[in-house]
């Protein structure tokens, strides 16, 4: 199961993932993005300290956001990615898509600076 | 023998022991007036009449036991019409004797016994065939107890006929004893009445009057023979026997009884035929669906059903159906419907109205009052299926206060059957639809098994195994190989994102793609761009896939590829016993989807030699899970594939698969996982 929490902080949206993102539960995860997408949110950051698994399904959810990122010039950063995750994002190619920070407070100055 | 033939039997005997018996008598006679010297001994009479009566009692017994469908009412019947005939004929026999009051035929005692044997005859065949109808009532309902003391009764009927052969006195002490026996039998016999319920309000007074008659007719016997008696001219008087009083003690006993307590269940009898109605109505509501009435048929039958249990002046159903609400009315107007709905402003009725009523509510207030309406009392049952409530049913009396607690139940048993039968009905049609789709899924699995290369006969120069599990019926794997020309193969693996019946379709756009890009004999790199841009225009925005590409060129012994995004191959080299990763860049199909996709493919060429084998396989295989929630992961497969990598491609392939499934131990694979193994082969032409 996920667990989604989000969060505005530095005129930022965080978006916390823990657990496991499968093809069932990636469409919270889904909301959670299309939420800050519709109410503007131009600077996310998706905190995936406690995210455990992520199936293909789920990493579907940061693909289908690439393009309307990109086109309204919004800015995606990801955090705190421990390394099985981020094996998956590496293979995948996702990397050299999506900015990936260390952590928070270098996601931030990622986002803001 | 049938009983046809015992019935035939039965009655010849009984004619001929009458004749015999009235023989006998009439030669006593003689013997006596005229004195004769030839001996007869006088039990001979008693002994024909005694088997008259047995005849009679047992050719009664095979004709009624055969009527085995008779009612209660028809068997009183039965009763009436013997009587009737009886009667009559013994009308005639006094008619004669008053025509000729003045006549000295009459006076011979000759003419008196040969009448008397006749009426006696027919009084006999009337009270035997009484009792056996009084046998049938008693015994409806038996118990095994009362089975056995009415078998005592016969047996003391039976005795009591032996016991007339000793010619007690009228009266004496002995026959008083036989008299007391009797009638202590029939005094307890006499109390089972169960048949009286099962009779409606008109067949009980049919029942009341045939039994009185029946009476009567004893009676007018019981006058006529005493008038014989008086003459005094008779052989044998069937008065002074035990058996004959005994008997009629008992006929009359029984029907004076049935007669009183038929009476007494007459205002009864209207419950207990609203109760009769209720079960059948019930019947009904079960059987309505299954016996292929529509959904609405039945609950036109629940409408009905409940307001004759409940003796309603008025009445709705309403069921949220598919296709809109179904509504059925009786005896009222839309208008007041809506006001009585408009009355009810709170309490469980409301809740019921306005379909929110939930189980867990006090059952209790079903019933209610309603003020300003014609209608003064209400009942609303909810109607469930599957814990949902879909509908109501409402009652409703002029009367106040008119409905009761037993009302209620009356009706919640109804609309329960009602509930069961629509919710069985609803599990035959989905269990139906679900058949309908496994078959679906069957053939699509057919289907996609059918997208999968079969036997992979590579000819000389290489052997390949493979093995494909989908986590559903269907599944996003794929691979293949072709010989694009002599020497020189295409191969591929690839992974939809996701799984279940999308991935797969998107899996049969691979192989097509792989098909026609192959055969135009594209590099690897050319592939993946290629491949990205044909499902750029087809794949969901959250959709991708990721694949691996492979030239392999026999001759030259090099392998170029080139990785989207699909987990690196693992190699093993026959030389140093070591395998390894092949690592590159890439990006999968469909993530990137303009020009720029071309900026994130690589290929790598690397050469091989004999003996050196290549595991391609899905992230099924890495992701899967034991117990513990640990993946299989990249080491445990790079380790269980050295280890046997020297084995033949099948035997690697079931190693792995065995390997595999000892670290997952119980917990099932909750993806699609499929490898490819392909070990090369001395190159024969070299």
């Amino acid at each position: 199961m996920v667990n989604i929490e989000k969060e505005k902080k530095e005129n930022i949206h965080f978006i916390r993932v823990s657990g496991d993102v499968d093809a069932g539960s990636s469409i919270h995860l889904d909301n959670a993005f299309k939420e800050g997408f519709e109410a503007g949110e131009s600077k996310v950051a998706v905190d995936l300290t406690k995210l455990a698994y992520i199936s293909s399904a789920g990493l579907g959810v940061f693909v289908s956001y690439l393009d309307e990122f990109e086109l309204k010039k919004f800015k995606l950063v990801l955090f705190g990615i421990q390394e099985t995750v981020r094996q998956v994002f590496d293979i995948l190619g996702l990397e050299k898509l999506i900015t990936i920070a260390e952590n928070e407070e270098d996601a931030i100055k990622k986002l803001n600076g | 023998m049938t009983n046809k033939v015992k019935i035939r039997l039965t009655f010849l005997g009984a004619l001929i022991n009458w004749l015999l018996f009235s023989a006998s008598n009439i030669y006593l006679l003689f013997i006596e007036s005229y004195e004769m010297k030839v001996q007869l001994a006088d039990f001979i009479p008693q002994l024909f009449f005694t088997g008259f009566v047995i005849s009679t009692f047992a050719y009664y017994r095979y004709v009624i036991s055969k009527a085995d469908t008779l009612n209660f009412t028809d068997l009183l019947w039965k009763v009436f019409i013997t009587g009737l005939i009886t009667t009559l004929i013994s009308l005639g026999i006094r008619f004669f004797f008053t025509v000729f009051a003045n006549s000295s035929i009459v006076e011979s005692p000759l003419t008196v016994n040969f009448f008397y044997n006749i009426l006696l005859g027919l009084v006999i065949i009337y009270m035997v065939s009484t009792l056996v109808v009084w046998k049938r009532l008693i015994l409806y309902q038996k118990s095994k107890n009362l089975l056995q003391f009415w078998g005592f009764f016969e047996i003391a009927l039976f005795l009591s006929l032996g016991y007339d052969f000793l010619n007690h006195e009228l009266f004496g002490t002995n026959f008083n004893i036989g008299l007391i026996v009797l009638s202590c039998f029939s005094l307890i016999l006499v109390f089972n009445l169960k048949w009286i319920a099962y009779l409606n309000f008109k067949q009980k007074w049919k029942g009341i009057l045939f039994i009185l008659l029946s009476a009567i007719y004893l009676y007018h016997f019981f006058l006529n023979l005493d008038d014989f008696r008086a003459t005094g001219a008779l052989v044998m008087d069937l008065m002074d026997s035990v058996f004959f009083l005994g008997l009629l003690g008992f006929l009359f006993l029984y029907a004076g009884i049935s007669i009183l307590v038929t009476l007494f269940n007459l205002p009864t009898s209207s419950v207990f035929e609203r109760k009769l109605k209720e079960a059948i109505d019930f019947q009904k509501l079960s059987q309505s669906i299954p016996r292929g009435e529509t959904i609405d048929q039945t609950y036109e039958i629940l409408l009905e059903s409940s307001m004759s249990a409940v003796f309603a002046d008025a009445a709705w159903i309403e069921v949220k159906e598919e296709d809109g609400i179904f509504q059925s009315i009786r005896n009222l107007k839309e208008t007041e419907i809506n006001n009585i709905k408009s009355k009810i402003k709170s309490g469980t009725i409301k809740d019921i109205l306005s379909l929110e009523f939930d189980k867990d509510h006090n059952p209790s207030k079903l019933t209610d009052s309603v003020k300003d309406s014609k209608y003064k009392s209400i009942i609303a049952l909810p109607i469930h299926v599957q814990q949902r409530q879909i509908g109501f049913i409402v009652m409703l009396n002029e009367v106040p206060e008119a409905f009761n607690r037993e009302m209620v139940n009356i009706i919640t048993t109804f609309v329960n059957q009602t509930s069961i039968s629509l919710e069985n009905l609803a599990l035959i049609k989905e269990s139906l639809e679900n058949e309908r789709y496994k078959e679906q899924l069957k053939i699509a699995k057919n289907v996609q098994k059918s997208l999968l290369p079969g036997e992979l006969n590579m000819g000389t120069n290489f052997q390949v195994d493979a093995f494909a599990m989908a986590a559903d019926e269907v599944g996003g794997d794929y691979y293949d190989v072709i010989e694009i020309e002599k020497d020189k193969y295409g191969m591929i693996i690839a992974d939809v994102s996701g799984k279940g019946t999308s991935a797969a379709f998107q899996m049969a756009q691979m192989k097509g793609i792989f098909h026609s890009l192959a055969s135009q004999k594209v590099s690897p790199s050319q592939f993946n761009i290629q491949a990205n841009i044909a499902l750029s225009n087809c794949l969901e925005r959250s959709s991708f896939i990721t694949a691996t590409y492979f030239d392999i060129d026999a001759n030259e012994k090099t392998i170029e590829f080139s990785r989207a995004g699909h987990c690196p191959t693992l190699m093993f080299c026959s030389e140093t016993n070591e395998t390894k990763f092949l690592q590159s860049e890439g990006m999968g199909l469909g993530i990137v989807r303009n020009s720029n996709y071309a900026k994130y493919v690589h290929s790598t060429t690397l050469s091989y030699n004999e003996g050196d084998t290549m595991l391609l396989y899905t992230d099924g295989i890495t992701e899967a899970k034991n117990e513990k929630g640990e993946q299989f992961g990249d080491d445990r497969l790079k380790n269980s594939f050295n280890s046997h990598a020297k084995k033949a491609p099948t035997q690697i392939k079931e190693a792995i698969k065995r390997d595999l499934a000892k670290f997952t131990g119980e917990v099932a694979i909750d993806d699609d996982y499929t490898m490819v193994v392909l070990k090369f082969n001395a190159n024969n032409d070299g």
